[in-house]
Parts: C-alpha cells; structure tokens; sequence
C-alpha cells in the first residue's frame, strides 16, 4: 500500500468516532412499541441534531454484560424490563442516573424513579379476545380457566411470570394476597396444580406479537398479552377486546450500559423522552400509560380510557412485584421447565 | 522407505553416515508439511480448542463468594451446618461486605447465592446498602454484629443463606456440572438427587434424545430410497436432481422454519388442503407441538443423510444384485440381504451426521415447539441470555459436548471405521 493511500486510510479510520458522536443507538423491544417510540421520541429528538439509530432486541441481557465487560459499548440507551433494571443495577451493568438532568422527580409515578433507570411507560399484561368470534368474553381468570364455558385453546407466555400469578386468581386468592400466597411453598404448589389445569388447552407464546395474530388467526380462543399490542391490532381494522380484572401492570425503563461514551448525549435523550410532551405523544401513539403525570393532562378522554393507568383498568389490577421476581424467579422458572416437561 | 533406499547404494562406504543423512532429509520434509498446515492448526486451536477450554473452565468456576467474602468463608469452615453460626461468622460477615470496592461485587455475590438459595439477592443487597450496621464499628464485639443484622433482616437467623456460603467458598465447585444431571451436594458435601419437583435437565436430555433419534429414523426412512433412486439414474439426471436436494439445503434456516409455520398453522395450507379433500373436519394440530419440530427438522436435516448415502451407493456395483436374482434370490430378499449390508457405511455416517447435528438444534424447535419440544440448547440459550448463569449455561454445554463425544465412540467402536462421509 502507498504511503499516501495509508495515511488516507488512517485518517478515515481517526475521524469515524468523532462522527460517530453525531450519533446515538437506542435499543428497543421493536414492533408496535418501537414505531410509537419512533415518532413520539426518535424523531422529534433528531430535530435537535443528533442522529438515532434504532436497535432491536428482545431483552437478552447478556449483551449489554458482555459489552460492559469488554469495554466496549455501542448501546447508548436501552430499554429494559423491570427485573433486569434492579438486577442489572446491582451488579454495576447500568450508569447511575442523574436525576438532576432529567427532570423533577416528584412529576413521576413513584415505580418510576429508581438509581440506574427511569420509567418510560407503563404496561399490563392483561387477557384478551376476538370480538367477532365470541360475543361474551371472559371477565374474570375463573373465567379464562373454563374450558367448558369457553371451549378451545388459550395463548399463554412461555414461562412461570404472570402465569402463577393468574393462576391463583383464577383459583380464587385476592389479588392483593397473591405474592404473599405464592410466596409460600404451598401457594407456589397450588399455582403449579392449577396451571396444571388447563395444562392441555395452552398455546405457549413467546414474543409479544404473537397472541393477537394467534386471535386473529382463531389459534386460540383467549389469550394473555400485553394490552399495547391489542391497540395496536385495533388501530388495523381488528375487533379484539382486552378484559382488565386481574391484569398485571409494570414498567419498562431506559437505563445507560455502565462505561457508554456517549453518557451526556444519551442522558440528553433519557431527558427529552420523559418530557409532559413526549410521553403524551408516545401514549398516543401505543396505548401504554405515561409515568410522567404531568403527560396525563395532554390526552383526550378516549386515549385516557385505554391506558392501564385508567381507573377504570387499574381498579382490579396489581402491580407486578419486582423483589418476589428477583428473589425467587431463577427457582420458578426452573420449575416451570420441569413442570411444563413432565 | 529409508532403508530400501540404502539397500539399493551397496557401493558406499558408510551406510550409517547415508542412512542419518536419509533421514535427516525426511525429517525436513515432514517439517516443512507440518508447517504448512500451521496456519490451520493455529486457526482451530484459536477457534476451537480454546473457546472448549474456556467453555469447560466455567461450567466449574465458582469465584463470586470466594472473592467477595474471604473472612466470613474462613470463620465458616468450623460451623457444624446445624444452628445459626457463631456471632463471628456475623462479624466477619459485615467487615467483608464492607470491605467490598463496587457494588458490582455486592451484585455477583448475590446474584450467586440466590441460585442456591432463593431470596439471597435481597438479603444481600439490603444488606449492603444499609452498611454501615447504625452504632457499629470495627472495634464492636461480634455479639454486636449479630445483634445488628438480624435486627435488620431476621433472614440471617436461617441456615440456608449461611449454608450457601459456606458451601461455595471454595473457587471451584462441581455445582452447576451436578445440577446439568439433576444431582445436587447437601450441605454436608455428600451427592444426592434434586426435589422431583427441581428435576428437570434429565427429562430434557431424553427428550433431546428422543426427537434427534425420531428426526434420524424419518430422515433415513425418507432419505434411503431417494439415494437409492438417485444412485440407479444417469449421471446427468442424477445430478438435475441432486440440485433440488441441495437448493433447500442452501436456504436460510429461518426461511425454511417462517414457511413450515405458513405452511402449518391450523389455517395454513396443510389443514385447507386436507379439509378441502375431507379426510379431517377440524384443523389437525400441527404447529407448536412435537409434530411441528419433527417435520420441520426432517426437512432441514434429510440432506445430510442422504447425501452420505448418494455417495456411498454410488460405489455399489449393481453387478452384485443382478447376481443374486440370477442365483434365484427374489428382488425383495436379494435387495435386503446383498444390496442393503453393503450400503452400511453410509447409513452410519448419515445418522450419526444427522443425529448429531439434531441434538444441537436450538431455532427449529424454538419456533415451532411447545415448552415440552424445548431441546437442551433451549436451556444453554435461556441460562446465557435471559438468567445470565454463565456457569450453568457452560455446564450444559459441557454436558452436551460429552454426549456428542460418547456417540462418536460408540460409533467407532460399533462400526471399526472412521466416519466416512463419502
């Protein structure tokens, strides 16, 4: 190679991180969330000069570990599901978060305020069905567990979370009883003995995409799902119908990859998205609850009434408890797999 | 070689001298090849044999409690593992996490006792953050200590936590290898089976055993007479056809998994078509179930059994089987009993290829199967991915890797050949 050619080379080579500063990667969960996520805060953020490139992922954390580890992370913003911000934050995976850039912490739900993330929306898992094919829906999860009223397959999320949970409330425990009971070793039993239950009739899903295409398709008869994706069915012509009693709420957080070099810009990010404004347009856009209370004043009625911070919808609900999951979701997990085998 | 060389030059005057020159000469030669073959040596050594040495070297590195507890470790090693431990243990217990530079050591630790011992992580954590313990310092008696902490969480008056530590102060542990075969020490040390309700791993390894031998048996069952018929053609169209075995063969995997779905579902194509011609009137269930993954890993697998199988019937002279009909054997007997046994060696290459490859397989049954069609690389992936047990997730590779290694031997000593694949 010429002097001239590799000098050239070098130069090129010198230059990229300096442009690559122009830029900042935001991980997200992709489908329906991510388009509401691309309008309500990736577009509008652009406008102030720096570039988004948008990421796909489906939660694994072992990516974002191996970066941390090596030294070398390329993910500025990442959205993270709750058990993984408090985990992911104990073992010193995220940046701690200055509050002092991103806004008052008093405007916030208070489930959306924590060391190394913040909140970005609220979500339930709640169940669902197809309007056109059956005209009375479930309204309870006794409901969901009857197969004699309700004949046919039910979709369900591959694994023990939520499902336990469901399944003790279907078997009559309170929700507010529901971590104490599955706490115990006999409430985790009686969990599993009534999972067992429908055992035969669940059609097992994986990504959130799939339960309202199992409806649509007449997979399945009901199903559990995120209550967005529903919405986001809806918006096309769909006629799927979400029942809340019962359904589980969390939130989904932003949290930054611990030695990002891109920290001030990502928090810049982290802070824009968590605007009144922004988190209106992104409830707009996807029906998931904003945590910035100050947002809830920007929506119409009818976009307030789909929310799962609704009163409505939250009535019956219960939160999803983060420190149960932590402590005891390697355990479960494991016994679903041998639950699920035998 | 050398020798009958030096036998042909009688005439020189020190065979010995010639023989070591001989042989220093051939000794050049066998250098120079093996350095041609370095870069490749080095390439697998690099791609290969160090990534299974690193693989092997976690599924029994246990460095998390041995790293950040050292003294609660040491003041553990006389406790009986009947009551709570001494005030001491307590003690050191506090100086330890302490003493702990980042929180990040307060993470691992925690994240590596609640796999023994669920609820650790809290405990650990709580524990950390609320140190120093209020009207301690290092000149406090242990009696103190204890005092203070289970005033804070009375989770430390259970042994099960103390247990975990003291069971994992050592830097290498057979743990996670015994938990990959539902095996587990208690915590006197000696090796017992799991709850019924924590045996898992056993189950799946049967089962990933069960569907790589169906998936064989199918492919074989498929894959023979197409070889067999491919091998009596004519080069020309044999080879027409060869390309329609190998088009697929060439396609993504994801593609060939997304169009079994289409192809599948309860209103796909399949269903219609056999609705259509009335032989079912409801849908069959042919997607997220052991059928699913079964017909779809047949598919993606049956070239590699019958490519083996092409060529090693290729080989076979049909003089052999004309013969025997001529001797006055019936087609269906000669073709069993001379044509089949001679078509052996590829009927062990192709199944040992296909089953091998079938007990690694991770997408397929991923996208197509229930949680009961789960195969161990589901579980290799989960404990990587999702639970982030590293050490669990090298365990059940490397208990995966003995697998395949003891089908291997098995295979040679079954069959006295090296694995032929034409």
């Amino acid at each position: 190679m010429k002097t001239s050619t590799l000098v050239a080379t070098l130069a090129l080579a010198l230059s990229l991180p300096a442009l690559a500063q122009q830029q900042l990667t935001v991980v997200n969960f992709g489908g329906a969330n991510a388009n509401a996520q691309k309008k309500a805060f990736y577009e509008p953020f652009e406008k102030t000069g720096t570039k988004v490139v948008a990421v796909e992922y489906n939660g694994e954390q072992a990516k974002i570990k191996v970066m941390v580890d090596t030294k070398n992370v390329t993910w500025d913003v990442v959205e993270v599901e709750s058990p993984d911000v408090a985990r992911g934050c104990d073992e010193g995976l995220f940046e701690k978060l200055d509050y002092a850039k991103i806004g008052n912490k008093a405007d916030f739900v208070p489930a959306a305020v924590t060391d190394c993330g913040i909140g970005i929306f609220v979500w339930s898992t709640v169940m669902a069905y197809n309007g056109d094919k059956l005209k009375v829906g479930p309204k309870t999860w006794a409901d969901f567990w009857d197969v004699k009223k309700f004949p046919g397959k039910r979709g369900m999320r591959k694994g023990a979370r939520y499902n336990l949970e469901f399944a003790l409330m279907a078997d009559g425990v309170k929700p507010a009883d529901v971590y104490k009971t599955l706490a115990t070793k006999e409430g985790a039993d009686r969990a599993f003995k009534k999972l067992g239950e429908l055992k035969s009739s669940i059609q097992w899903w994986e990504a959130g995409a799939q339960p309202p295409q199992f409806l649509v398709a007449g997979d399945v008869v009901m199903t559990t799902v995120y209550n967005g994706r529903i919405d986001a069915a809806n918006r096309e012509g769909k006629n799927l119908v979400i029942g809340w009693t019962g359904g589980i709420y969390d939130l989904d957080y932003w949290v930054i990859p611990k030695g990002d070099p891109n920290k001030d810009a990502a928090l810049k990010f982290i802070a824009f998205a968590s605007t009144p404004s922004a988190q209106a347009e992104y409830a707009k856009n996807i029906a998931y609850g904003p945590t910035n209370t100050k947002a809830l004043a920007k929506l119409d009625a009818k976009t307030l009434s789909n929310l799962p911070t609704a009163p409505a919808n939250a009535k019956d609900a219960l939160q999803f408890n983060l420190k149960f999951w932590a402590d005891q979701g390697e355990d479960l997990e494991k016994r679903f797999a041998s639950w699920a085998t035998n | 070689m050398s020798s009958s060389l030096a036998a042909k030059l009688p005439q020189d005057a020190d065979p010995l001298g010639l023989r070591r020159q001989l042989a220093r000469a051939d000794r050049r030669r066998k250098w120079r090849a093996f350095a041609l073959t370095l870069p490749l040596l080095v390439f697998l050594l690099l791609t290969f044999l160090v990534p299974i040495a690193a693989l092997l070297k976690r599924a029994v590195e246990n460095p998390e409690v041995a790293n950040a507890l050292p003294r609660t470790v040491v003041e553990l090693r006389a406790w009986q593992r009947q009551d709570v431990p001494a005030p001491e243990a307590f003690a050191a217990l506090v100086r330890d996490l302490g003493a702990l530079t980042d929180s990040s050591y307060a993470g691992a630790l925690a994240r590596r006792l609640n796999s023994e011992a669920p609820g650790a992580r809290s405990l650990i954590m709580t524990t950390y953050r609320a140190l120093p313990l209020e009207g301690t310092d290092a000149a406090s008696p242990p009696a103190l200590f204890k005092e203070r902490l289970l005033a804070l969480d009375a989770r430390w008056g259970q042994t099960k936590y103390w247990e975990a530590i003291a069971k994992n102060g050592s830097r290498w542990t057979p743990d996670y290898l015994l938990t990959a075969v539902d095996l587990r020490r208690d915590p006197q040390g000696s090796i017992e089976r799991v709850d019924p309700g924590q045996r898992v791993f056993g189950a799946i390894l049967l089962r990933t055993f069960g569907i790589s031998a169906l998936v064989t048996l199918w492919c074989l069952v498929l894959g023979y007479p197409l070889a067999y018929w491919l091998s009596t053609l004519p080069a020309r169209r044999a080879n027409v056809l060869m390309i329609l075995v190998l088009v697929p063969f060439w396609t993504s995997i994801l593609v060939r998994v997304a169009a079994w779905i289409v192809l599948l579902q309860s209103e796909g194509l399949v269903n219609h078509a056999l609705m259509g011609l009335h032989l079912i009137d409801q849908p069959l269930a042919l997607l997220f179930n052991r059928t699913g993954v079964v017909i779809a890993m047949t598919h993606i697998l049956l070239p590699f059994m019958i490519l083996p199988l092409y060529s090693v019937m290729a080989g076979v002279p049909p003089t052999y089987l004309r013969a025997a009909v001529s001797l006055g054997s019936p087609p269906l007997a000669a073709f069993v009993r001379v044509y089949v046994p001679q078509t052996y060696p590829g009927i062990g290459a192709g199944a040992l290829l296909v089953f091998i490859l079938s007990i690694g397989y991770y997408v397929t049954p991923a996208l197509l199967g229930g949680p009961s069609d789960q195969m161990l690389s589901y579980y290799i992936a989960q404990y990587t991915n999702v639970t982030v047990n590293w050490g669990m997730a090298c365990a059940l590779g490397a208990l995966l890797l003995a697998a395949t290694l003891v089908l291997y031997a098995t295979y040679r000593r079954v069959t006295k050949t090296e694995l032929s694949l034409g």
